[in-house]
C-alpha cells in the first residue's frame, strides 16, 4: 500500500477517519515521525538483543576465571575492546552479562508498580471521596513521602540483596505515581455517559472498573510506565553502586561502577563504559516514552 | 487562612501514623526477627540462649508486637529515638550532628537551582526551536537520563584529579582551618571548595526537571490573551515577558518544589557516600550497613517529616502567593 503524503495533523485524522485506519496505525505512525523516539527505540531493540543472546555474544563466560596478568589492561588491548577490570577479566563481556540485570530491572520493577498502581487506583478512583479512596491515597501518600533511595536502602537491607528482591522492592515504591494518574482518570471517566449506561444495564462494580473504565484509562499508564522504567534502572544502579545490588556472580552496571570507585585513577574505563550504557538506556527510555505519550494524544505536544 | 493550615497540618497526622507503621513494619522483615538485629549487636550474646533470653526480656521483645510498636511511637513522642549500637550514641544526638551538614549543602543547591533553572525556562521559551533552546532541551535529557554517581565519578576523575589538590573529593572540611587560626575568608573559600563538586552533581540532576517544566509553563503563558494584550498596548517585550508573563509562569513551579525537595533529600544518600559528606544520608547508608536498625527507622521518619513539612511550606507559598487560590 502506498502512503499518501500528509501535510498537516487536521488533514491526516480526516484521512485517518476516512480511511476507518485502525488506531494502532495512526499511533505507529505518529511514532515513527518522531526521530528521537525512533532513536531510542532502535537502541532499546539493540541493548536488549545483546541482553537476550549474551551467551552467544560475551567473548568470556559469566564465570570468567582471575587473571591477574591481564587486569588494567585499557580499552584498545588486543582482545579487550573496552579494557580488563581489577581481576583480568574482559569488561566489554562484563558489561554484556552486567546488561542482563540492569535491562530487567526496570520492566520487571514496573510491572509490579503498574499492577498496583492500577489496582489502587482503580479502586480509589471508582470509590472516590468514600473511606476505601481515603484510606488508599492515605497509604501512596506515606510512601511517596518518605524519600524513595532511605526507602530502597532500607528494605533492600533487610531483605538480604537478591536480584528478584532488588526489582520486587524498586516496583513496591514507585507504584503511588501511577496511582494517581490512574486515580484521576477514573475520577473523570466513572461519571461519563458509557459508565452510567453500564451500570443501569446492571453490571458489577467490578466489571465496570475492569472492562469498562480501566481500558479507557490505558494510555496514561502506559506512558507513565515508560517515563518511569528509566527511574527504575537508575534506582538499581544506585543501590548497586552503594554495595546493596545482587551479590556475586551476579553482575550489573551499577555493580561495575561500584567497583570501579577503588581503581578510579588506574582505570577510569571502568567507571567510563558502565555508566554510558546506564546512561543511553535511561535516555532512550524517555525518548521512547515521549514519543509514546505525542503519539497517543496530539493534544498534549507542546 | 488559620482554617486552612489547621485542617492541613491535621492532614499530617494520619499520614506521619502510616509512616511510623511502615517504618516499623520493615523492621519485623528482618531476618530472624528484629531482635537478631538489637541482639547480635550486643557481641556475643547470640551464643548463649539464656542470655538471649535476657536480652529479650531487657529489650521488652517478648511482649506481643502492637505493644512493642505503641512504646516505640511513645518513646519517640517523648523525643526518645532509642541507641545508636554502631556510634554507641542516642540516635537523637548522631541525627542532630548529620542533618545540619545535609540541610546546608541541600539549601544551596535548591537556591542554585531555581536560580538557573528559571532564567533558562524562560530563555528557552521566549526562543522556542532556536539553537539555545535546543541546547538546553538537551542538556535536560541528558541531566534526568545522567545517573548522580557516575556524573560525580566523572568530576572526581577529570576535575578533582587533575586539580592538583585544589578541588578535595571528599569531606566537608581541611581539618585546622578554623575561624581562630585563619579567619573568616579562609575558612569560607574552603568549606566552598569542598562543597564544589557535590553542588554541581546535584544542581545539575536537579535542574532538568525545573527547566523543562518553567519551558512549558512559559510557553503555555505567553498564549493568553493578557499576553497579548499587554503586548498591543505597545509595552516593551522585555516587560511584557519579565513583568506580565513570568509572574504566572513561575507559580506551577513552586508547585513542583516539594517533590524537588524529596528527591533532593532522598539523593544525599548517594552523593553524601560519594563525597563522604557526613549528612543524614551517610548515616542512613552506614546505619543500614551496620544494622543499625533504631537509626534507620528514625532517618526515615525524619526524612518523610521534613519532606512533609517542605510540601505544607510550598502550599502555603502557593496560597500566598497566587491570590486566585481560595483557601477554605
Amino acid at each position: 500500500m502506498a502512503a499518501p503524503h500528509l501535510n498537516t495533523e487536521a488533514e491526516e485524522q480526516l484521512q485517518g477517519l476516512a480511511r476507518e485506519e485502525s488506531q494502532f496505525r495512526q499511533f505507529v505512525r505518529r511514532f515513527a515521525r518522531n526521530k528521537l523516539a525512533v532513536v531510542g527505540l532502535v537502541i532499546l531493540i539493540i541493548f536488549y538483543a545483546v541482553a537476550i543472546f549474551a551467551p552467544f555474544i560475551a567473548s568470556e563466560p559469566l564465570d570468567a576465571r582471575v587473571n591477574l596478568a591481564e587486569r588494567f589492561q585499557p580499552p584498545g588491548s588486543p582482545g579487550h575492546p573496552l579494557g580488563t577490570d581489577n581481576l583480568g577479566r574482559d569488561l566489554l563481556s562484563r558489561m554484556i552479562w552486567g546488561s542482563r540485570i540492569s535491562l530487567s530491572v526496570g520492566f520487571v520493577a514496573m510491572g509490579v508498580a503498574v499492577l498496583l498502581g492500577t489496582l489502587v487506583g482503580s479502586i480509589a478512583g471508582y470509590y472516590g471521596g468514600t473511606w476505601i479512596d481515603i484510606i488508599l491515597m492515605r497509604i501512596a501518600e506515606a510512601i511517596d513521602v518518605i524519600p524513595v533511595f532511605f526507602l530502597l536502602v532500607t528494605v533492600v537491607s533487610v531483605l538480604e540483596p537478591s536480584v528478584y528482591n532488588i526489582m520486587i522492592v524498586i516496583g513496591l515504591t514507585s507504584w503511588p505515581g501511577l496511582a494517581y494518574i490512574v486515580r484521576g482518570q477514573f475520577l473523570s471517566l466513572r461519571q461519563r455517559d458509557f459508565t452510567e449506561a453500564s451500570r443501569a444495564m446492571g453490571a458489577t462494580d467490578a466489571r465496570l472498573i475492569f472492562r469498562h473504565i480501566l481500558p479507557n484509562a490505558v494510555a496514561p499508564i502506559i506512558v507513565s510506565a515508560t517515563l518511569r522504567i528509566g527511574g527504575a534502572i537508575l534506582s538499581e544502579a544506585g543501590l548497586s553502586f552503594l554495595g546493596l545490588g545482587a551479590p556475586p556472580p551476579a553482575v550489573s552496571w551499577g555493580q561495575i561502577l561500584s567497583v570501579s570507585r577503588t581503581f578510579l585513577k588506574q582505570a577510569p574505563w571502568l567507571m567510563f563504559w558502565p555508566g554510558l550504557a546506564i546512561f543511553i538506556t535511561v535516555l532512550a527510555f524517555n525518548f521512547v516514552g515521549d514519543g509514546i505519550r505525542d503519539a497517543l494524544d496530539p493534544k498534549l505536544k507542546r | 487562612m488559620a482554617r486552612y493550615l489547621t485542617k492541613r497540618i491535621l492532614n499530617m497526622i494520619p499520614l506521619l501514623f502510616i509512616v511510623t507503621l511502615l517504618s516499623f513494619g520493615i523492621m519485623q522483615l528482618a531476618p530472624g526477627g528484629p531482635e537478631y538485629v538489637i541482639l547480635s549487636a550486643e557481641a556475643d550474646a547470640m551464643s548463649d540462649p539464656q542470655q538471649v533470653e535476657a536480652l529479650r526480656e531487657k529489650w521488652g521483645l517478648n511482649d506481643p508486637v502492637h505493644i512493642q510498636y505503641f512504646r516505640w511511637v511513645g518513646n519517640m513522642l517523648q523525643g526518645d529515638f532509642g541507641k545508636s549500637y554502631y556510634y554507641r550514641l542516642p540516635v537523637k544526638e548522631v541525627l542532630a550532628s548529620a542533618l545540619p551538614n545535609t540541610i546546608r549543602l541541600n539549601f544551596f543547591a535548591l537556591v542554585l537551582i531555581y536560580a538557573i533553572s528559571i532564567p533558562l525556562g524562560v530563555i528557552s521559551a521566549v526562543r522556542q526551536y532556536s539553537k539555545t533552546d535546543m541546547i538546553v532541551t538537551a542538556t535536560a535529557f541528558a541531566g534526568q537520563a545522567a545517573p548522580s554517581f557516575w556524573v560525580a565519578s566523572l568530576l572526581i576523575w577529570g576535575v578533582a584529579m587533575n586539580s592538583g589538590g585544589l578541588i578535595p573529593t571528599n569531606g566537608i572540611s581541611t581539618p585546622g582551618i578554623t575561624f581562630e587560626t585563619y579567619g573568616w575568608l579562609s575558612v569560607l573559600a574552603d568549606r566552598a571548595k569542598y562543597m564544589f563538586l557535590p553542588l554541581i552533581v546535584i544542581v545539575f540532576g536537579g535542574l532538568t526537571g525545573l527547566t523543562r517544566y518553567m519551558r512549558s509553563s512559559m510557553l503555555e503563558v505567553l498564549r493568553e490573551d493578557y499576553v497579548r494584550t499587554a503586548r498591543a498596548k505597545g509595552l516593551a517585550e522585555k516587560v511584557v515577558i519579565y513583568k506580565h508573563a513570568l509572574r504566572n509562569a513561575v507559580l506551577p513551579i513552586l508547585a513542583v518544589s516539594g517533590g524537588l525537595l524529596s528527591s533532593l533529600v532522598g539523593g544525599s544518600v548517594i552523593i553524601e557516600n560519594v563525597f563522604s559528606w557526613p549528612g543524614i544520608g551517610r548515616v542512613a547508608w552506614q546505619a543500614v550497613n551496620n544494622r543499625d536498625y533504631n537509626v534507620s527507622m528514625a532517618v526515615m521518619l525524619l526524612s518523610a517529616v521534613l519532606t512533609m513539612i517542605g510540601y505544607l511550606l510550598v502550599d502555603i507559598a502557593y496560597v500566598w502567593v497566587d491570590p486566585r487560590i481560595k483557601y477554605d
